[in-house]
């Protein structure tokens, strides 16, 4: 280094900023330690030292009687979570994700399939725009346009309406436990706004892995004696289930621990995360709040375990 | 295989074009490519060879023209449809399946039973040397290793035309010079029509029965890889097979008289003692040595010919030292050939 720059320059010194680049250079762990403190710091103390505050207040217990927290190591609060109540909710709240997750993948698909396919250059850009322009806007006001989308004056019941199909709006609403006095007022409304909001996050991810599968493997397949729908089950899908998978934890998650749309739309019936709401706000229950958290948080597991056995994960 | 069909070409080109917008990615070709031969296409890149291939895959469709596989018209043909397989410049084999499963793809899809499938894929993996590696994914494999299972997957399917876009590119020297006596073995040993698309000439001329010489999407010449070779019919095939001294007509008329262009190779010009006595039926120009580059078996000599261009010579290396060839430079030479040598092209530019 000194040959080169006394050579190149043979009168003056290296400049401040050559130096410390040269530094740098040849110190590559030192640069890496100084560029990951920041965000090793932030994961380690931020991101997990709250989960594990978390995990902490969950072994804590409500004293009934004083109604203060009991900072002593007890199962009470699990014990608490465990009744029939507090477990419909879960068994509610996971049944909402798993039906939110299917959805958003069955018109993820296709929409990406297009994208990844057929758009051209700006077709592409376009539709990558349209599918993320929702999330330009607040997350709030779109729960309330589907609310009035779905009231029973809304623009849904109109159509039925109009079109003499009142009978059949009728009938879907009859449904037990998911029905309810209209579209809004039901577990088809919470549902609605759901796959509504989180649809992007299932769109994108497909669409990289689909992205990814080269035109070459497509026509070898079909070379080979594949005919299209061959193609698509036997090196499409199992190419892009990754990216679907991908996209499935965030709908999953989300859906999980979201408590604005079940507030907004549906029939009042409970989710996780406005147990954890109520729970740790009005009835300052927050061992209880945490051990609510903690629920979700287990399923992601369970789901990502059974992902990884799946093979979600090998083509990646 | 009844004499029948055997007289009739395996792939046939009647005025085939394709357009892409306003690009003619081949243009009017038209050709013949007999059962069983080894038939290499041959061009720059952009000169219609893959495409070509490609519309005999069915990957891309005729603008005009027609297609026939074996005396089938197959223009509406999809690719699923056709007796041909690919093996593509990328491999394209499926990273999700084993070895055996890639190879096997094919064969499952036909719905050939499961023992028959086991036996012929691993038959055809002993075919391309590699019979131990059926239970890998790809990405385990070596850059020659899935060459060998990209063909393998095409070839247990016994199609009656393999189609080859340009195998061998990714391969280092020493591998691709083996791979191409390995694949000239295998079309041999299998007697299926091979086609081969590439760009190296070296390629086409060690391995082809025939080879097809592409340049922005035409044919320019079809012929063995002698008749190529010796003698090319246009300009652009003397300059890309092989390197060939272009003479330009005002110098040709000076030589020999004659005011056509003609080419002729390094190899087969002399460097003499300038005034040394020129035979009957030889060529003989003086001109001063410009550079020397010495190639280790070779040598290329830079020879500014009095009055006129620069020609080429090569020389082996037989009885000099690297001192003695390179101690050349500017030294006053003569040039002389055998005049059966050089070749008139056909169109002159």
């Amino acid at each position: 280094m000194t040959t080169i720059s006394a050579t190149t320059n043979p009168t003056t010194r290296p400049s401040l900023i050559r130096r410390v680049s040269t530094f740098f250079h040849r110190h590559p762990t030192l640069t890496l330690v100084l560029l990951l403190a920041v965000p090793l710091l932030w994961l380690g103390v931020v991101y997990l030292g709250s989960l594990l505050a978390l995990l902490l207040q969950s072994f804590f217990r409500l004293d009934d009687f004083t109604g203060q927290v009991v900072r002593e190591f007890s199962l009470d609060t699990y014990g608490q979570l465990f009744t029939r109540a507090n477990m419909d909710i879960v068994v509610r709240t996971v049944a909402m994700s798993a039906a939110v997750t299917m959805a958003c993948a069955l018109l993820a698909f296709p929409i990406s399939f297009y994208m990844a396919r057929y758009a051209s250059a700006t077709g592409k850009v376009a539709f990558y725009i349209a599918v993320t322009l929702p999330l330009w806007s607040s997350y709030l006001v779109r729960v309330y346009a589907w609310k009035l989308i779905l009231a029973k004056e809304g623009v849904i019941g109109w159509f039925f309406q109009a079109f003499g199909l009142q009978p059949v709006l009728d009938a879907v609403l009859a449904v037990p436990v998911i029905g309810g006095p209209s579209l809004s007022v039901s577990m088809y409304g919470t549902f609605f706004a759901f796959v509504y909001v989180w649809l992007p996050y299932m769109i994108i991810p497909t669409y990289t892995a689909l992205e990814r599968v080269p035109r070459s493997m497509l026509e070898a397949s079909a070379d080979l004696g594949a005919r299209p729908l061959d193609t698509f089950f036997r090196v499409i899908l199992p190419l892009a289930f990754p990216g679907v998978v991908a996209g499935s934890i965030f709908t999953f998650s989300l859906t999980l621990g979201d408590y604005i749309i079940p507030g907004v739309l549906g029939n009042s019936a409970f989710f996780i995360g406005q147990v954890v709401l109520t729970q740790q706000g009005t009835a300052g229950n927050i061992p209880l709040a945490a051990a609510f958290t903690v629920v979700p948080m287990v399923i992601m597991f369970i789901y990502l375990f059974i992902a990884g056995r799946l093979g979600a994960f090998e083509a990646l | 295989m009844s004499a029948a069909t055997h007289s009739l070409p395996a792939v046939r080109f009647e005025n085939v074009s394709r357009y892409f917008g306003d690009v003619r990615a081949v243009d009017n070709v038209s050709l013949e490519i007999h059962d069983g031969e080894f038939f290499s296409m041959l061009g720059p890149s952009g000169s219609g060879k893959t495409t070509c291939l490609r519309l005999i895959a069915g990957f891309e469709q005729p603008t005009q023209g027609s297609i026939f596989l074996h005396g089938t018209r197959v223009n509406d043909l999809p690719p699923y449809e056709r007796d041909v397989n690919t093996v593509f410049q990328d491999y394209a084999l499926f990273p999700h399946m084993t070895v055996e499963e890639n190879v096997g793809y094919g064969l499952m899809i036909r719905k050939v039973p499961k023992a028959e499938r086991q036996r012929r894929v691993q038959e055809t993996l002993e075919l391309v040397r590699l019979p131990q590696m059926a239970k890998r994914k790809p990405s385990q494999l070596s850059g020659g290793q899935r060459q060998r299972i990209a063909l393998a997957r095409a070839l247990v399917n016994r199609p009656r035309v393999l189609l080859l876009d340009e195998p061998l590119g990714a391969l280092d020297l020493k591998l691709r010079q083996e791979m191409q006596i390995e694949l000239k073995e295998i079309q041999k040993r299998v007697g299926i029509t091979f086609v081969f698309v590439t760009h190296d000439q070296d390629e086409a001329l060690t391995m082809s029965d025939r080879i097809a010489v592409f340049n922005a999407g035409r044919i320019e010449q079809i012929g063995t890889p002698a008749e190529v070779y010796e003698h090319p019919q246009s300009t652009f095939v003397a300059s890309f097979v092989g390197t060939s001294n272009l003479v330009p007509s005002d110098m040709a008329r000076k030589l020999t008289g004659q005011n056509e262009t003609f080419s002729i190779r390094p190899e087969k010009i002399r460097m003499v003692e300038p005034g040394a006595p020129v035979q009957d039926g030889w060529a003989a120009v003086e001109g001063t040595v410009r550079e020397v580059v010495y190639l280790g078996m070779l040598t290329r000599y830079l020879v500014q010919v009095d009055g006129g261009s620069e020609l080429t010579v090569v020389r082996q290396n037989l009885d000099e030292t690297s001192m003695d060839v390179l101690s050349a430079q500017g030294k006053r030479v003569q040039l002389t050939w055998q005049r059966a040598f050089d070749r008139v092209l056909e169109s002159p530019q």
